[in-house]
C-alpha cells in the first residue's frame, strides 16, 4: 500500500502529462476550430489533475469552472456564430511553419535548459502549509522591564485549502482582488462595446419599436372611442 | 493592514466610482451630449488629483506608506507618476471632444473606459508587488485594446485592436513566465522580498532567464525595439486620441512599472541585466530613428519616434543611479508634453475621421496659422533635445547618467540618433514654412487649442527654469533609487 | 535515486512544453481563434509553473497568482473573442493575413 501510494502521483503524472502534451499539440494542429476547442478542453482538465496532484485543489477547482466551463463555452459559441465555411486556407509544413516549429524549439530548449536542480530556491516547509490559515490579532505582550506592548500574534489552525486561500485572497491580497473584479467590468464593457450590432444613429435616438406600436394602438382605441 | 489604510486608496476609489457614474449617466437620459462627458471627466479627473495630493500628506514616513501587505505603495514615486498620468488623459479627453462631435460612437464609454485604464495606471505606479503591478497593468492594457478598436466599423480600427490584443497577450504570457520563474528561484513575489532574496544569490541561469523574460514583457509595453512590430500599425489604425494616449500616457505607466521593478527588485542583478537592456536601448533607437525618415504618414512616423523615446528613456533605467532615475522622471514629463501637443496639432488639422495625417497636411501651416506652426517648431526641437526646449534637460540628465554608469557608447548612439532624429522633424518644418499651403482648415476648437497652448507652456518653462521640476523629481527619485544606490548588499 | 512524486522539475519540463507549443501555435496559425487558444496554452503553462513552485516553497501566493490569471484570462477571452467578431462582420473571414489595411 505505502508503496502504491507514493507511486501513484508520478505514473498519474506521466499519463495526464502526456495526454496533456499530446492534446495541445492537437489543439494547434487541428484544422476546425471547433476540434481544437475540444482538445484545449481536454488540456484544461488534464492540467487541473496536474494542480490537485500539487495539493492545489480550489485552484484546480477553478480551473475547471472556469476555463472548462466559462471560457470553453465562450470559444465554442464563437465557433458557432462564425461560419466554419469560410476558414482560412492554410498550406501545413509550408516554410513558414518549419520556421515557427524551429522558433517553438528554440523556445523549448531555452526554457529546458534552465531546469536544473539546484537552481530554484530550497524547498520549505510542507504540504501542509498550504492547509493553514493564520489569523494575527494585536496583543498586549508585558515586556521584561514590566513595560506593556501591544504586539502582533499570529496564530496558525490546519483548514482545508480553499479555506487558506480564502483568508489570504481577502486579507494580504484585497488590493489586487478588487482590481481584478475592476478587469472583469472593463472586459464586459469591452465585450458589449466591440461585440454589439451597430444600432444606426436614429435607432439610438429614437424610441423602441415596441413602444411606438403601443402608443399607435392606444391612439386606434381612442379614437375608436371617441369616433363612437 | 488596517480599515485607516482605506485612506491612502481613495483616489483610486474615487476614481473608479466616477468611471462607473460616467456608465450609468447616459441612462438617464441625454446621450448624444458629448460635451457633458467631456466635463463630467475632466470633473473627476480633477477630484482624483486632488485625492492624490490629500491622500499623499497623511503619509508621514516610508514604513507606512507601504500598505496592504506590502501590496501598495504611496510614496513620491508613485505621488509623481499619478499626477502625470491624471494630466495626461486630461489632455487626451480634451482631445477627445472634437473627434466625437462629428462620429456615431458614445462617448460616455469612450471615457470610461480611459477612466479605468486610468485607475489601472494608477494601481501601477503604486504596485510593489508583482501580482498588484500585473493586475493594474492588465486593467490598462485591456482598456486600451478596447479603446484602440473602439472605431468599430472603420477596418483600420478593429485591424489595430485585433493586432494590439494578440502581441499584448502574448507578451504578458512571457512576462508572466518570467515573473514565474523568478517567484521559483526568489520565493517570493514581492519586490522588497525578491530583493533581499537575491542579494544571497551569486548567479544563476533561471533567475537570468526570468528576468530577460520579463524585461522582453515590459520592453513590448513601452514599445522598445526587437518587440515593436505592432506600434506603427497600432498607432496608424487606432482613433487618434487614443494613439496620444498610447504613445504618452500607456508608455509612461509602462516605464513607471519598468523602473520600480528594476530600481527596486532586481537591483543586485544589475551587472547581468544592464547589458541586455543597453542593446534593447540602442536598437530602438536606430531602428526607430532610422525608419522614422522614411515615413510620410505622421502617425506612422511618431510610431517609430516613439519607439526611439523608448530607447531614451531605457538609458536611465541602465544607468541604475538616483541620476538615472531622475533623467526618466524628467524624461518622462518632458516627452509627454512635447508628443501630446504634437498630437493636439495633428488632430487641429483634422479633416474627417482620418486626417491630418500626411506630412503634406502641415504644409503652408505657417501662413494659415503662425501660432500652431510655431508651437509645433517647439514640440519637435524639444523631441530632438535642442536648448531652449524642455527637452534638452531630460536628455542631458539621460545622456549624463548613461556616462556615469560607464555607457559611453550608448550615450554617444544616443546623441547620433538625437541628431538623426531632427532630420525627420525637420521635415515637419520645411512642410510647414516653406512649402504652398493646402486647404486643410485648423480647427478651432478651443478644447484643442488650450492643450496646445498648456504643452507649449510646460515645453517653453521647464526648459527655460528647470528648477521647480528638478526638485520635485530630486524628492520622487530618491524614494526607490536611494536603495538601490546607497545600500547595494545591505539585506533589507 | 529514482522520484517517485513528481518532482518540479517534471513540472516544469511540461510547463516549458506547453508553453512552447503554445508560441507554435500562435505564431504558424492564421486562423484568429486557433491563435486565441494557443494564447490559453500559454497562460495555462504559466499555472502549471506557479503552482509547482507553490508547492515546493509551501508558499500560497503562487496559487493566488494563478487564481488571477485565470480571471485575467477569462477577460481576455471574451474581450478578444468580441473583437474576432466584428472583424468577421467587416471582412467575413477570421484570417490573421487578411488584416492588410494597415501596411505593417
Amino acid at each position: 500500500m505505502e508503496a502504491l501510494t507514493s507511486g501513484m502521483p508520478f505514473l498519474v503524472f506521466l499519463i495526464i502529462g502526456t495526454i496533456a502534451v499530446a492534446a495541445s499539440i492537437l489543439v494547434v494542429a487541428m484544422r476546425n476550430p471547433v476540434h481544437s476547442a475540444l482538445f484545449l478542453l481536454l488540456t484544461f482538465l488534464c492540467v487541473a489533475v496536474l494542480f490537485v496532484l500539487k495539493a492545489a485543489e480550489f485552484v484546480a477547482a477553478v480551473q475547471v469552472l472556469v476555463y472548462a466551463g466559462g471560457i470553453m463555452v465562450l470559444f465554442l459559441f464563437v465557433v458557432m456564430l462564425i461560419n466554419v465555411r469560410s476558414l482560412p486556407e492554410e498550406r501545413v509544413m509550408s516554410a513558414f511553419w518549419k520556421g515557427g516549429l524551429a522558433v517553438g524549439l528554440g523556445l523549448f530548449i531555452l526554457f529546458a535548459g534552465v531546469v536544473r536542480p539546484g537552481v530554484y530556491h530550497e524547498p520549505k516547509g510542507n504540504e501542509r502549509d498550504l492547509r493553514t490559515q493564520t489569523t494575527y490579532r494585536m496583543r498586549k505582550v508585558r515586556n521584561a522591564d514590566g513595560t506593556v506592548t501591544e504586539r502582533r500574534v499570529g496564530r496558525s489552525r490546519v483548514v482545508g485549502n480553499s479555506e487558506a486561500i480564502g483568508m489570504v485572497l481577502y486579507r494580504d491580497y484585497l488590493v489586487p482582488f478588487e482590481v481584478a473584479s475592476l478587469f472583469l467590468l472593463v472586459a464586459m464593457i469591452g465585450a458589449i462595446v466591440i461585440g454589439k450590432r451597430e444600432l444606426l444613429a436614429e435607432e439610438e435616438e429614437s424610441t423602441p419599436q415596441f413602444i411606438l406600436d403601443r402608443a399607435e394602438k392606444e391612439k386606434e382605441v381612442k379614437e375608436v372611442v371617441n369616433g363612437r | 493592514m488596517t480599515s485607516g489604510d482605506i485612506v491612502f486608496l481613495v483616489p483610486e476609489i474615487i476614481l473608479t466610482i466616477g468611471a462607473c457614474a460616467l456608465l450609468v449617466f447616459p441612462v438617464l437620459g441625454k446621450r448624444a451630449a458629448a460635451q457633458s462627458a467631456k466635463w463630467m471627466m475632466i470633473g473627476l479627473l480633477a477630484i482624483t488629483a486632488i485625492a492624490v495630493i490629500v491622500s499623499s500628506h497623511t503619509v508621514t514616513d516610508f514604513a507606512q506608506s507601504r500598505l496592504f501587505a506590502t501590496m501598495f505603495a504611496v510614496d513620491s514615486f508613485s505621488v509623481f507618476f499619478k499626477l502625470i498620468f491624471i494630466a495626461a488623459v486630461a489632455m487626451v479627453t480634451l482631445m477627445s471632444e472634437d473627434y466625437f462631435r462629428d462620429s456615431r460612437y458614445s462617448p460616455w464609454e469612450y471615457y470610461s473606459l480611459l477612466a479605468f485604464a486610468l485607475c489601472g495606471m494608477l494601481f501601477m505606479a503604486s504596485g510593489i508587488h508583482l501580482i498588484s503591478i500585473y493586475v493594474g497593468l492588465e486593467l490598462m492594457s485591456l482598456s486600451s485594446y478596447i479603446l484602440a478598436g473602439y472605431y468599430k466599423s472603420e477596418q483600420k480600427s478593429t485591424e489595430a485592436a485585433m493586432k494590439y490584443f494578440v502581441l499584448g497577450t502574448v507578451s504578458s504570457a512571457i512576462l508572466l513566465y518570467g515573473m514565474s520563474l523568478i517567484y521559483g528561484v526568489c520565493g517570493s513575489l514581492n519586490l522588497i522580498a525578491i530583493d533581499r532574496a537575491m542579494s544571497t544569490l551569486i548567479t544563476n541561469d533561471a533567475l537570468m532567464l526570468g528576468i530577460l523574460l520579463l524585461a522582453a514583457g515590459l520592453c513590448f509595453k513601452i514599445a522598445a525595439a526587437p518587440f515593436h512590430v505592432w506600434t506603427p500599425d497600432v498607432y496608424e489604425g487606432a482613433p487618434t486620441p487614443i494613439t496620444a494616449f498610447l504613445s504618452t500616457a500607456s508608455k509612461a505607466a509602462a516605464i513607471a512599472i519598468f523602473a520600480r521593478i528594476f530600481y527596486v527588485g532586481l537591483q543586485h542583478f544589475q551587472l547581468d541585466w544592464s547589458f541586455v537592456l543597453a542593446t534593447v536601448a540602442a536598437l530602438s533607437m536606430i531602428v526607430g530613428n532610422l525608419a522614422a525618415i522614411t515615413q510620410d504618414n505622421i502617425k506612422r512616423m511618431l510610431a517609430y519616434s516613439s519607439i526611439g523615446h523608448a530607447g531614451y528613456l531605457l538609458l536611465g533605467i541602465i544607468s541604475m543611479s538616483e541620476m538615472g532615475m531622475r533623467g526618466v522622471l524628467v524624461y518622462t514629463v518632458v516627452y509627454l508634453a512635447a508628443t501630446l501637443g504634437i498630437w493636439a496639432a495633428v488632430l487641429m488639422l483634422q479633416q474627417h475621421e482620418y486626417a491630418g495625417e500626411q506630412v503634406e497636411d502641415f504644409q503652408g501651416l505657417h501662413t494659415r496659422s503662425p501660432f500652431w506652426a510655431f508651437a509645433m517648431v517647439m514640440f519637435l526641437l524639444s523631441l530632438g533635445g535642442i536648448p531652449p526646449t524642455a527637452g534638452f534637460i531630460g536628455k542631458y540628465y539621460l545622456f549624463a547618467a548613461a556616462i556615469q554608469s560607464g555607457f559611453g557608447w550608448l550615450a554617444i548612439i544616443a546623441v547620433l540618433m538625437s541628431a538623426v532624429s531632427m532630420f525627420y522633424y525637420l521635415r515637419i518644418v520645411v512642410a510647414m514654412y516653406l512649402r504652398e499651403g493646402k486647404d486643410a482648415q485648423v480647427s478651432t476648437a478651443g478644447s484643442l487649442r488650450f492643450v496646445g497652448a498648456a504643452c507649449l507652456a510646460i515645453t517653453l518653462f521647464f526648459g527655460i527654469l528647470p528648477t521647480p521640476l528638478i526638485r520635485q523629481v530630486e524628492t520622487s527619485a530618491r524614494w526607490v533609487a536611494a536603495r538601490a544606490v546607497a545600500v547595494p548588499n545591505a539585506g533589507r | 535515486m529514482i522520484e517517485v512524486a513528481p518532482s518540479t522539475a517534471a513540472y516544469l519540463m511540461l510547463s516549458a512544453t506547453l508553453f512552447s507549443i503554445g508560441l507554435v501555435g500562435v505564431v504558424i496559425r492564421r486562423n484568429m481563434i486557433t491563435v486565441l487558444m494557443s494564447i490559453e496554452l500559454m497562460l495555462n503553462a504559466v499555472n502549471i509553473n506557479l503552482i509547482a513552485f507553490s508547492h515546493r516553497l509551501s508558499s500560497l501566493e503562487g496559487q493566488i497568482f494563478v487564481i488571477f490569471i485565470i480571471a485575467i484570462a477569462a477577460g481576455e477571452a471574451a474581450v478578444g473573442l468580441a473583437i474576432i467578431i466584428q472583424l468577421y462582420r467587416l471582412k467575413s473571414s477570421v484570417n490573421v493575413d487578411e488584416a492588410k489595411v494597415l501596411n505593417g
